[in-house]
């Protein structure tokens, strides 16, 4: 296996579909070797962003790099991306040898290798996905999970200057997901590729990706590794869509947050007066001691969570909930009125849709 | 079948039913017997008719209806229009379900519509057209005599009318096929360095092969035995512009119903091949469309 992964540059790529935006002045550098997720809800882009850099589509505008050279106009056949598609795509005529040797025998003659040297090539790569002894197997004939290794031999087989999944885990049930995860992970540290994989799950885009990409209809929200978007969310798109939180509707006036007439210790980050959103994560709030509450609620349910305790608060004076993960004595505070405060809070405003505005509108 | 779904708190109602359905058993044998009847009387008779007429007079005069100049010249003719038209039908076939497969353009429902015409069009329509296109006075033929070319009454008219009477049965048989397919193992060729043709080679056309094989055969048959839009255009000129099933018609015009039904064998024969490809293809087929393992 190599041990060299190309630098992906893009720059301003856009491209529609009739009246439909997929992509709108997309701007991204990936290092050479980064292990990068585009994430994003369905309709964000992120699958065209995908096809873009494979070749699969030609951006309207903008260019694609690949080590400061320019691939915008370079025909899929030459880029050498190794792709996984969605769905596999394996080549259900063909046997799993066939599939994976596929893109050597397409070589042109001067490239091609020997019989025996593919022979070779496709027996150490079914050593390295762990299927050896399944070659003579047709894909029909395999577990999903077994496929998904088979499409990532056969995308590794033409050694890519850059790996790209398409919803890699997509297709795949909760266990075998984890295990693959764990296993891309490993594949990504020995082969040191450039790897860019698409995805709608958060928790597959923060465990795996060195950094995240989230988009939304088309536009980047943010960049960076996944304690960034966690810690500080750029937008309120980012802090609703990865991870949970709770969105509180307040005005700011002079730097000033309030709430139901109430004012609320937030830093605004020179947020200009106005309609806004204060936006909490359940572990940020926690129960005040009597009398130093920022805001006041019911304890409507408490339940066990694998992690914790998670209580559901009806906000006093409002018709919303928030969540906590916060020990709260179980038998004392049911239906008791507690109060609350929080040891971080994000505000942006308002006009802006978050993730749950975007998604109740589906 | 119904009683396995319905769920053990609803067996009372479900035996019921059982009854219900036990009081039309008797219907659902007489239906049968309706429908086997009617498929003996008015399928299986016809073509046992057609071969025993034919060897009425003895298998001499049967194998000797073979030996006319005229009827080996509509044999050979019949066999020269396949070979243009199912070739010619088999390319414009594929391109156009590729077209509507595989790509979105303005104009695609037409073209699918279009692709249907052949089949709602009364074949002697068809010919007609051919006839006021291509005819001595027809607005191409006028140019095509001026080069010496005669199209109607002459074997180019009766490949053309063939070529249009045939047309649905590749494109039809494919394009659901492709569309279900769709475009992602090409895709996935193009990534791994293969060429346009070579992905057209080893990736769409095996995964087709068996719905193109079958709409092929399909194709072959109407283009043997088509007889009406041939009619029009071919002028029964005997032993040069007569096709297997005009010469039917010639011949049992004549009374002679030997030799009629001696021709009229050979397409009975290729009705049953096809027919038998057919149900073996039909089975095979599905079998690869499903997308479990190959038999080997």
């Amino acid at each position: 296996m190599q041990k060299h992964g190309f630098s992906i540059k893009i720059e301003g790529v856009a491209q529609d579909f009739g009246a439909f935006a997929a992509l709108r002045n997309v701007s991204l550098e990936i290092k050479p070797g980064e292990l990068v997720a585009l994430l994003g809800p369905s309709g964000s882009g992120k699958t065209t962003l995908l096809r873009v850099i494979a070749g699969l589509n030609a951006p309207d505008r903008g260019r694609v790099l690949f080590d400061q050279e320019d691939a915008t106009y370079l025909p899929v056949q030459d880029r050498k991306v190794g792709m996984v598609f969605q769905n596999y795509a394996l080549f259900k005529h063909m046997t799993v040898a066939d599939n994976i040797a596929y893109g050597l025998k397409v070589r042109p003659r001067r490239y091609r290798p020997s019989k025996t040297e593919i022979t070779r090539r496709v027996e150490e790569l079914l050593r390295f996905v762990q299927l050896e002894g399944l070659g003579s197997r047709f894909p029909g004939q395999l577990s999903g999970g077994q496929r998904q290794r088979v499409a990532l031999a056969r995308a590794l087989a033409i050694e890519p200057r850059v790996l790209l999944l398409d919803e890699p885990f997509g297709a795949l049930d909760a266990r075998v997901r984890k295990d693959l995860r764990r296993w891309l992970r490993e594949v990504h540290q020995k082969t040191g590729l450039t790897t860019i994989f698409v995805t709608h799950d958060q928790d597959e885009a923060m465990e795996l990706a060195d950094r995240v990409v989230v988009l939304n209809e088309g536009r980047i929200e943010q960049i960076g590794t996944p304690e960034e978007l966690y810690d500080r969310p750029a937008s309120s798109f980012v802090i609703s869509f990865v991870g949970e939180a709770v969105a509180l509707p307040v005005t700011v006036a002079d730097g000033h947050v309030n709430f139901a007439g109430r004012e609320l210790h937030i830093d605004t980050h020179g947020l200009p007066s106005g309609a806004a959103k204060v936006f909490f994560r359940p572990a940020d709030i926690t129960v005040a001691s009597k009398g130093n509450g920022e805001i006041e609620g019911r304890v409507e349910s408490i339940r066990r969570t694998p992690a914790g305790v998670r209580a559901t608060i009806a906000i006093e004076g409002y018709d919303q909930t928030l969540e906590i993960d916060s020990p709260i004595d179980q038998a004392a505070s049911l239906g008791e009125k507690i109060p609350l405060s929080f040891t971080k809070a994000r505000v942006f405003p308002a006009d802006v849709p978050d993730f749950d505005d975007i998604a109740d509108g589906i | 079948m119904s009683d396995i779904l319905i769920s053990p708190a609803l067996k009372k109602t479900s035996l019921r039913l059982c009854g219900a359905t036990e009081d039309s058993a008797f219907a659902r044998k007489l239906l049968i017997f309706v429908a086997l009847l009617f498929l003996l009387l008015f399928l299986f008779a016809p073509l046992v008719v057609v071969f025993i007429e034919a060897t009425r007079k003895g298998l001499p005069a049967f194998l000797a209806s073979f030996h006319e100049t005229d009827a080996l010249a509509a044999i050979r003719l019949t066999l020269i229009v396949a070979a243009i038209s199912v070739p010619a039908n088999l390319i414009f076939g594929l391109a156009a379900a590729w077209a509507i497969a595989k790509f979105s353009f303005p104009g695609k429902s037409l073209l699918i519509t279009l692709i249907d015409l052949p089949f709602s069009v009364s074949p002697v329509v068809s010919g007609l057209v051919y006839l006021l296109v291509f005819g001595a006075q027809g607005l191409c033929g006028k140019w095509f005599s001026a080069q010496g070319i005669q199209i109607i009454f002459a074997v180019p008219g009766i490949v053309l009318a063939t070529i249009f009477v045939t047309f649905p049965f590749v494109a039809r048989e494919l394009i659901p096929l492709m569309q279900e397919q769709g475009t992602v193992e090409e895709e996935a060729a193009l990534t791994l360095g293969a060429s346009g043709l070579r992905t057209f080679w080893t990736v769409t056309i095996p995964n087709i092969k068996w719905g193109l094989l079958y709409g092929v055969l399909l194709c072959n048959a109407r283009a043997m035995g088509e007889f009406g839009a041939v009619s029009v255009v071919s002028g029964h000129v005997r032993g040069l512009t007569n096709t297997i099933p005009l010469q039917v018609e010639i011949l049992y015009n004549e009374y002679n119903s030997v030799a009629a039904f001696a021709m009229a064998v050979l397409l009975a024969s290729l009705a049953l091949v096809t027919l038998g490809l057919k149900t073996f293809l039909e089975w095979k087929y599905a079998d690869a469309l499903s997308g479990r393992s190959r038999r080997h």
